[in-house]
Order: structure tokens, then C-alpha cells, then sequence
């Protein structure tokens, strides 16, 4: 795993924000991330944010992976990496607030790149369609797996195989599936 | 050796629990709490857990229940928060002064109203002196740690009373990490089978409990008081018996970070904690002498301890996570000044009130609360609270 360097000069983690509506999965998507990272001898944590729970509300969660341990238990403000499960999100004010300077935002969306509202501070944007893929595999809209493929693919922070066996145990095959198509379409469109 | 996998903060307390062979279980599900009793459900209706699982229809029962159990003989578990821990106070208080040991989890959360489902530490702070040992996690790790060392505190024949394993609703309660779990060998190694000395038995019947007047009750306070300052003593021991079984410590009833060197201190307690310890260093960073003085056992207060870890700064302040509706401040700052000589003329210091209802405590928060202190350091006195507010 890659050791970064954050503006304020600790050698700290990668702090990656989720967002989603609640029957998506997120919470456990992130769970099953930590877990490989976990198992790889790196660090992970994840704080879901809990708002009122039902299903469609948007719902959001802060995921950090280091290969040192993880001290802070806060939200993420200032995130290196933001994992976008729904594209009607991006007009929440909330959801790009902060992005660092050479972020990276994966979207599930099949709209283009201009249609998106980007902040200008992403150096790496990466699109896929999540949702159908989700659809094809198993039937039905829950995109976390998808999105887990396209973020292993795109960031490199987890151990493919790793991660890949952990969906599988946690969902099963068809959600390995999607996981691996999401990392085979996922595109990059900017960076 | 155990295995490390990734948890959250309930289910280290209920994989803990299970652990400890606890004899029975009586709980009552509540926000943000109920996964412990969720899990613990499953292990005893999976056939993992050898324990009799009692289904209460409230709190109060749940305590009741388990005060029945330990009044037996047996070594009892169950866990709450918030408007939970309000319903049980009348079993509660009576499960420490009738000096049952026994574990309760808590997972923190802001008492109402406003009406509120969040993290918040209001609801142990208001029964702090309902005569429980009372301890507050940082990681998820401590949380796994102090259910078995809790154990062994409250069934020390020297201390005998129950013992809270505090921690923070969401924060930690819903927060995943890697976790080292022991194996059920090194804890049965660590924690031997227990019965309380003199129990309710229907073959040898006695009372328990009876109408007890003044001249006893002196006896009794007298006694629950002193072996809350045993316990002092205790908890030291089982840290450090913990740290050769298992290969973790945790500094006994306080923790320090940078702070033998330090000027100025935060003073903290659960996960803001591991925050504060990377404002530490960011502080330190810019030239600033900071230190963290965290407290981990509120109830024994450690007055001793962490007055000698304060002697010689110039500047604290201490970060509560609930109030004190009668001091304009936080319980742990109240408490903190109280074990403190001539905290005015010696201290810079203020109460920092912060992480209500769910609020966030940010590493922001934390520097800025550092520069406070930093720039009032030579200035001895009381200063204005500091709210610790959230857009």
C-alpha cells in the first residue's frame, strides 16, 4: 500500500468519503474493505454516518486505509478519495465539499464527464455503470460490490484477489461477478 | 495466539462477553447498543455460547434479572445506553451497592431531549456516582480488552462491585477495525471460573438484602468507598497481568501521550482520543509542547494520578463529551480542578464541551483548542468555556 503524505506533514492514511442512499450497501461495502485490508496486514477503519434510516435517504460514510495504524475517529472533511454510488448525488452541496487537491471521484453514472459538476481539483475521475451492472449479475440495484471492483481498479489500495474472495464469502458469486465487471469498465475520464 | 480481524466496537464487546463464559445474559435492545445483544443472541442460539439468554421485555427487567443471576452465584453480562441505563438506574444503583460484580457495556449516547439517537457520553456521566467502576474505551481493541480485564477488577475479592465498559455510540460502537481475538484458552487462562462468596442457595436459605438501619448503612458506604479506592490499586495490577497474558497495556486508570515534556495538555477520554493524539503531534510539529493526558477510569476518580500528571504544566483543558448543568463546564473538568491544588494560581485552564448528540470531535477542533491553550499559557486563571461547535 502507498504511503502518503497529507498537507499537514504526518505521514497519515487515505481518507476516502462514501456516498450513497440507504439500500445500497455502502456500509457494508466499506465493511468488507476494511476486512481485506485488515487481512493484508495494512489498516483500515470505517465510520458510517447515521442519519434517519430509510431506505433511498442519502446516507454517507468515512472510510480510511493505511499501512499505519489509524488513530483519529472523525468524519472525513478534507477526502483524498470520494466513491459516489448514485450520480443524482453530485448536486448535494455535501458531497464533493472538500475533495483535496488531486483527488480522485468515482461515479456510478452512465452520464458524461461535463454533466457531473466535477470539482476542478479531481485529478483522476473514473465512471461506471454500476448500476447495470449490479442489474445483469443479480438483479436487483444494490451497487456496492460494483463500485468496490471499480475502486480496487482504479485507486490500487486493495488486494484484488483479496478483496474479490471477500465479496464472494460476504455475497456471493454473482456479486464477485459484478465486482469484476465493474473493474473491467470502469473508465477513467479524467487523469 | 488469537486472530486479528476486522470488528466493530459491539461486536469486540459481545465476542468479549462470550468469551468471559458468562452464565447469563439479560438485555434489552436500544440504539446504539443493540448489536452487542443481536450478536450475543446469536452465539447462545447458534450453540457457541453456553449461557442462558433471558428475552426482557425493558431495562430494569434486563437488571433485575441479571442481579438474580449474580445473587445466585452466577457471572452475569448485559449491555445498554442512553434512556436504557435511565430505565435500569433503580436495579443499577442497587447492583453496586448490594457489591455484585458483574459487566455492563455501554455504548454511549446523548440523553433526550432534544430527541436524539447519537453519541454522547450524558448518560454514564449523570449516574457517575451510582457506585459502578466506570471505563472508557479509545479503540476497539480496548474495548475487546476491558470486558475480560473488567472481570477480573470486579470479581477481585478486595473490590466485589460491578464495572461499566464505556464506549462511544457510533464512534466506536459502529466503528470497524482490525481487532486482535484472544482464544477461548488464553482467556479461560487469564479469567478463572467465579462465584461470588456467599450466595443465594436453596439448599442453605438465607436473606438477602433485609431492612438495614443507619448504624449499618454507615458500614456499607464506608466499605463500597474504600473498595473504590482498592480498586485504584486493582485495576493497575490487572493491566499489568493483562500485558504479560496477552501482550497489551493500557496504563492503568490514566494514559499519557507526549505529555512528560509538555506545557500545555489536552485531557480526554474515548475515541476522541485517538484524535487528540494526532493533534499532538501536529502541535508538536509547529514548535508547540503538547501532551494528552487521557482518562480511562472516571469512576474510581484517579485524583491521585492525574494530578501528578498535570504538576508542572502551564495550561489544560480537559474535552467533555457531556455537561454539567451546574458548572457551566463539563463532569470531567469539574473533577480534574477538584484533584488539582490551587488550580488557579498554578493552571491556565478552561472546560472544552464538545461531541453532543452526535457531533463530531475534529482533528480542526482538537489544534484549535491546542493554539487556546498555547496562547493563554502564562496567563494562570480560569478561561471562558470553549464549544467546540459544529457548522
Amino acid at each position: 500500500m502507498t504511503k502518503v503524505t497529507s498537507l499537514r506533514g504526518l505521514r497519515i492514511m487515505k481518507e476516502i468519503r462514501l456516498h450513497g442512499r440507504g439500500g445500497h450497501g455502502l456500509v457494508k461495502a466499506s465493511h468488507i474493505a476494511v476486512r481485506t485490508a485488515v487481512e493484508e496486514g495494512a489498516y483500515g477503519q470505517f465510520i458510517p454516518f447515521f442519519g434517519v434510516e430509510r431506505k433511498g435517504s442519502p446516507v454517507f460514510g468515512f472510510l480510511r486505509l493505511s499501512d499505519e495504524p489509524i488513530r483519529r475517529k472523525m468524519q472525513v472533511y478534507e477526502p483524498d478519495i470520494l466513491l459516489i454510488f448514485d450520480d443524482t448525488l453530485v448536486t448535494l452541496p455535501a458531497t464533493y465539499a472538500g475533495l483535496k487537491e488531486g483527488g480522485t471521484v468515482i461515479i456510478n453514472s452512465t452520464r458524461s464527464l461535463d454533466e457531473l459538476a466535477v470539482p476542478s481539483q479531481a485529478a483522476t475521475v473514473a465512471l461506471v455503470d454500476a448500476t447495470s451492472i449490479c442489474l445483469d449479475a443479480f438483479g436487483r440495484n444494490i451497487p456496492n460490490t460494483a463500485m468496490l471492483g471499480a475502486f480496487c481498479k482504479v485507486t490500487g489500495l486493495l488486494d484484488k484477489d483479496r478483496l474479490f474472495d471477500n465479496i464472494a464469502t460476504a455475497f456471493g458469486d454473482a456479486n464477485r461477478v459484478a465486482a469484476q465487471n465493474a473493474y473491467d469498465r470502469v473508465v477513467c475520464v479524467k487523469g | 495466539m488469537g486472530t486479528k480481524i476486522a470488528l466493530t466496537g459491539n461486536h469486540c464487546a459481545s465476542r468479549a462477553a462470550a468469551l468471559c463464559r458468562p452464565d447469563v445474559i439479560a438485555a434489552y435492545p436500544i440504539t446504539p447498543q443493540s448489536s452487542v445483544v443481536e450478536s450475543l443472541a446469536d452465539f447462545v442460539y447458534g450453540g457457541k455460547l453456553d449461557a442462558r439468554m433471558v428475552q426482557v421485555d425493558c431495562e430494569h427487567s434486563a437488571m433485575s434479572v441479571v442481579q438474580g443471576a449474580a445473587a445466585a452465584g452466577g457471572r452475569v453480562f448485559t449491555a445498554t445506553s442512553a434512556q436504557g441505563l435511565a430505565l435500569m438506574y433503580e436495579p443499577y444503583f442497587r447492583m453496586s451497592t448490594l457489591r455484585m460484580p458483574m459487566v455492563m457495556a455501554i455504548a454511549t449516547r446523548e440523553m433526550t431531549s432534544p430527541e436524539s439517537i447519537w453519541s454522547g457520553q450524558q448518560d454514564v456521566m449523570s449516574v457517575h456516582d451510582a457506585g459502578w467502576i466506570q471505563v472508557f474505551c479509545e479503540s476497539n481493541q480496548e474495548i475487546l480488552d476491558m470486558i475480560i480485564q473488567g472481570y477480573r477488577i470486579a470479581e477481585n475479592p478486595d473490590v466485589q462491585l460491578p464495572v461499566n465498559i464505556c464506549y462511544d455510540g457510533f464512534y466506536s460502537s459502529h466503528l470497524v477495525e482490525g481487532v486482535d481475538v484472544p482464544t477461548q484458552e488464553e482467556v479461560d487462562a487469564f479469567l478463572p471460573a467465579y462465584s461470588l462468596p456467599a450466595k443465594l442457595d436453596p439448599d442453605h436459605p438465607q436473606a438477602l438484602d433485609p431492612m438495614t438501619p443507619g448504624a449499618l448503612m454507615m458500614h456499607y458506604r464506608r466499605s463500597h468507598l474504600e473498595a473504590m479506592q482498592t480498586a485504584l490499586n486493582v485495576l493497575e495490577d490487572v493491566d499489568q497481568e493483562f500485558a504479560k497474558a496477552f501482550g497489551r497495556s493500557y496504563g492503568g486508570a490514566i494514559d499519557t501521550y507526549r505529555l512528560d515534556d509538555a506545557e500545555i495538555a489536552l485531557v480526554t477520554i474515548g475515541s476522541m482520543t485517538g484524535t487528540a493524539r494526532d493533534a499532538v503531534d501536529i502541535a508538536r510539529e509547529k514548535g508547540i509542547r503538547a501532551g494528552l493526558l487521557k482518562l480511562r477510569f472516571f469512576r474510581p476518580f484517579p485524583a491521585a494520578k492525574v494530578a501528578r500528571a498535570l504538576a508542572g504544566k502551564k495550561a489544560f483543558s480537559v474535552v467533555d463529551r457531556s455537561v454539567c448543568f451546574g458548572w457551566n463546564a463539563g463532569p470531567m473538568y469539574v473533577e480534574t480542578c477538584a484533584a488539582l491544588k490551587d488550580v488557579d494560581e498554578r493552571f491556565s485552564h478552561f472546560a472544552t464541551i464538545g461531541g453532543l448528540g452526535g457531533a463530531d470531535i475534529s482533528l480542526d477542533h482538537l489544534l484549535t483548542t491546542l493554539d487556546l491553550l498555547n496562547s493563554s499559557r502564562n496567563e494562570p486563571g480560569k478561561k471562558p468555556v470553549n464549544w467546540l461547535m459544529v457548522d
